[in-house]
């Protein structure tokens, strides 16, 4: 018996144009807890649905025990043992306890005898796991951390060795992650390896034995969790780029465009993302907002561009409020000279089935420069699509070519044109070259600073440090949801990833 | 006695015609609550009634007819399962279509093959359902009240009916009492569960989508072998819809449907009876409001007056593996 319980040998897997898992290998020793961290979009969850065979990996081997398994889809993943808490739980709401932990695993066709078996064996679990929960309550009737609970709960019932558990703080309230770290001791002093996904370092640190580093698609590092630090996960996390160098001048900061106060933001599920932030934005400046993905950045832009309405706080454009707790009209704001680019351009930015001169226009589609009485004017919005295509650069140059078929670069800069090219006096731009090609990235950022030059204030948001570092005036960072320091383009990455990974947070307060 | 024995006249043909409902209400029962919407029950009921009504001619045999009756709408139901469940096309879209589709080429085969202005033959010995007397229907017939209620109202169905009033019990043990009844509660509601459990999905929602082709085949056969001797066009005259209302009308529940449908088939007998004859009190009642009933009460019921219908939650949308 090797003392190891899964290999992954040169897993790759691409998603179209997207290289999500690059050649990754991973070694997860038996009754450990093994910690996966990376920041969102590293390939974490694209690597674990490939050990549960939701996607088949392009190329590589799995190794179970020693020895060699096809994982073709989550039926032979169950055989092999492998158990995974999904971070959107898998479960029927209107069922009760036992039928969800039942369903799958029934094991007769008639279900009076599965049912009693399956409540033995459920008391059985919850008595040597410590995992009380009633077994006739509805799921809709439990609370987060006790759905949970059943997730864990069905893939024990279902006889799993290994527990991979992705991102299953994400929905927690802090007593709740507690809770679930001491089941998480619990499985591990039972022999149980466990795989625990998550982008936040304090749980590693609390929890894990070993912790793998993933950086964009790759698998950077793996260390022994007490040989290594929470600056060094913080930097392999982040990693250390060639850093993009950017012509820019002095900055010429002018009046005050967009003044945040005490703003908050809660999503959808009452979790408060953006804590009472508070900020101001120049005419001329480019203002960074660093921070690892999911620490608020997302709910502030949405805040601010209108999308999302915050629970308290003020917001000025140009010296007048923004009702950002009430009705904020995203149209109205544009009129008002806020451009909006936002960080998900495929679900938010652009309507992928449109042609381009369509998106060219979306969401100035009433301006009169459009239309003609009731009608679009077609000949004036080719018109209009033509002229950024050639100033942007767009290609193909087919302003009639449906958006889905550029590439990422390009569909950015249809977006970044059609924001850009309204002349507005802030400008609010959220991951502008995430999934873009390096060509563009220079473009884009050199548009972004040409705006700052005219007198615009900038306002960006981006989870590339490097880009943050080359493109802001001044850099304010985020952490959970606050705003933790503010910093000259000049800190270094060390710095700056203290900042982010929240460990100068206390130090910074007593200041 | 003469109420009594309208009275017993209106509910035997409230059985009557219930027995359709039943059928295909149970059978968008299965597809519906695996998830799949079902509006080709109509379909489906007419395409099999016209095979029933084609064999039976042809072959003289009943039990032809209804072989028939049932392949045809289960293959309407696989192109509905194809269409919507692996193609993830449009659930409606694709209801539709069958709609229009059997509605057109039963009359355009029916005219190439028998010349009968798009009906089958008039069917009658074996090529038909008989009627089955309970036992003892005679020998109680003239015990007061409960005789005539065993032997006229009871008493004196086709099979199918007896076997329409069989499959609510049935499919609610099916539903809530074996494995497949469990996974295809769950698929309705979440099929990412389902997956993740290992089970398929698409080939669930397949035998979820059989299912009603088999319950639309005996509501087709029902009504040209057993309620008309042979098929007539258009026959189904909307049964199909009034099946689905009374589908979301019992909140997609087994024993509410047969209760809906008996509601609905009730309104339609009196509706039949009450024509040209005025009610007392309230006078003549235009035949069209009775037969607008269903309907009006099932938007009630949607608008959230007689408590609640929640659909189940996968309920039209194609399930997408890919994230």
């Amino acid at each position: 018996m090797s003392d190891i319980a899964i290999e992954l040998r040169g897993i790759d897997k691409s998603f179209g144009l997207v290289h999500a898992n690059k050649n990754i290998d991973l070694t997860v020793r038996k009754g450990t807890i093994h910690g996966i961290i990376g920041e969102n979009g590293a390939g974490k969850s694209t690597l674990m649905s490939i050990l549960y065979g939701f996607y088949q990996a392009d190329r590589g081997d799995i190794l179970i025990d020693g020895k060699k398994v096809t994982i073709k889809d989550p039926n032979a993943a169950i055989a092999s043992g492998i158990g995974m808490v999904h971070q959107h739980f898998m479960l029927v709401e209107n069922f009760t306890v036992l039928e969800n932990v039942m369903l799958g695993a029934e094991g007769s066709q008639v279900l009076n005898a599965s049912i009693s078996r399956a409540r033995l064996e459920l008391k059985r679990l919850e008595h040597e796991y410590a995992l009380e929960v009633n077994p006739d309550a509805l799921i809709e009737e439990l609370p987060v951390g006790l759905q949970q609970r059943v997730e864990i709960l069905k893939a024990l019932y279902r006889k799993a060795d290994i527990l991979i558990l992705d991102e299953p703080t994400g929905v927690l309230t802090p007593p709740e992650a507690d809770h679930l770290f001491r089941i998480l001791g619990q499985l591990k002093e039972q022999g149980k390896t466990v795989i625990f996904i998550t982008h936040k370092l304090r749980e590693i640190m609390a929890i894990t034995d070993e912790v793998s580093v993933m950086r964009r698609g790759e698998m950077v590092a793996t260390r022994k969790t007490k040989e290594t630090s929470v600056e060094e996960l913080a930097e392999l996390m982040v990693g250390r780029r060639v850093l993009l160098r950017v012509d820019k001048g002095e900055a010429h900061p002018g009046e005050v465009k967009l003044a945040v106060e005490g703003l908050t933001v809660r999503d959808s599920r009452g979790v408060t993302m953006v804590d009472n932030v508070s900020f101001n934005l120049r005419a001329g400046e480019i203002v960074g907002i660093a921070g690892v993905a999911g620490n608020g950045q997302s709910e502030l832009l949405e805040a601010i561009s209108g999308i999302r309405k915050a629970v308290s706080g003020k917001v000025l454009l140009g010296g007048a409020a923004i009702d950002v707790t009430g009705h904020a009209d995203p149209a109205e704001l544009r009129e008002r000279g806020l451009a909006h680019v936002p960080e998900d351009r495929h679900h938010v930015g652009l309507v992928l089935k449109f042609e381009e001169s369509e998106n060219g226009i979306l969401g100035y589609h009433r301006d009169k420069r459009y239309l003609n009485g009731a009608f679009l004017d077609m000949k004036a919005i080719k018109a209009d699509a033509e002229e950024k295509i050639r100033k942007y650069d767009i290609r193909p140059p087919n302003p009639r070519l449906k958006t889905a078929n550029f590439s990422g670069g390009n569909q950015q800069k249809i977006v970044l044109a059609r924001e850009m090219e309204r002349n507005p006096e802030v400008l609010i731009i959220g991951q502008p070259t995430r999934g873009v090609d390096v060509g563009a990235i220079e473009f884009i950022h050199k548009r972004i600073i040409e705006m700052r030059d005219q007198g615009k204030a900038v306002l960006l948001v981006s989870v590339e440090l490097d880009e943050i570092r080359a493109l802001s005036d001044r850099i304010l960072v985020m952490f959970a949801g606050r705003i933790v320091g503010e910093r000259e383009p000049d800190a270094t990455e060390g710095e700056l990833g203290l900042l982010m990974a929240g460990i100068e947070e206390n130090r910074e307060a007593a200041e | 006695m003469d109420l009594f024995q309208t009275i017993i006249a209106i509910l035997e043909s409230t059985i009557r015609v219930s027995v359709p409902l039943i059928f295909a209400a149970l059978g968008g029962l299965f597809t519906e609550r695996a998830g799949v919407f079902d509006i080709s029950l109509e379909g489906k009921m007419l395409g099999a009634a016209f095979a029933a009504g084609a064999v039976a001619a042809v072959s003289g045999s009943v039990m032809a007819g209804l072989l028939a009756a049932i392949l045809i709408s289960v293959l309407l139901s696989l192109v509905h399962g194809y269409a919507s469940i692996t193609q993830r096309g449009s659930q409606i879209v694709s209801g539709v279509a069958i709609n229009f589709v059997v509605a057109g080429s039963t009359v355009i085969l029916g005219e190439a093959w028998f010349r009968q202005g798009g009906r089958t033959p008039a069917l009658s010995g074996d090529a038909r359902f008989q009627t089955v007397t309970l036992p003892f229907a005679e020998a109680v017939k003239d015990v007061p009240i409960l005789g005539p209620i065993y032997s006229d109202l009871l008493s004196g169905h086709f099979i199918l009916t007896y076997l329409a009033f069989a499959m609510v019990p049935f499919s609610w043990w099916v539903l809530y009492r074996t494995r497949f009844g469990l996974r295809l509660r769950a698929v309705g509601e979440n099929p990412g569960a389902v997956d993740t459990a290992g089970i398929s999905v698409i080939w669930l929602r397949y035998r979820a989508v059989i299912c009603a082709g088999i319950l639309c085949g005996f509501a087709g056969a029902y009504l040209s072998l057993a309620m008309s001797a042979g098929f007539v066009k258009g026959m189904t005259a909307g049964k199909g819809y009034i099946a689905l209302a009374a589908l979301i009308f019992a909140k997609w529940r087994p024993l509410n449907i047969m209760l809906a449908c008996l509601l609905f088939g009730f309104l339609d007998a009196l509706a039949i009876r009450l024509q040209g004859n005025p009610l007392p009190l309230i006078g003549q009642v235009p035949v069209q409001l009775m037969q607008a009933l269903p309907y009006i009460l099932t938007v009630i019921l949607l608008a959230g007056f007689i408590g609640k219908a929640i659909p189940p939650k996968a309920g039209g949308i194609p399930y997408v593996k890919e994230r």
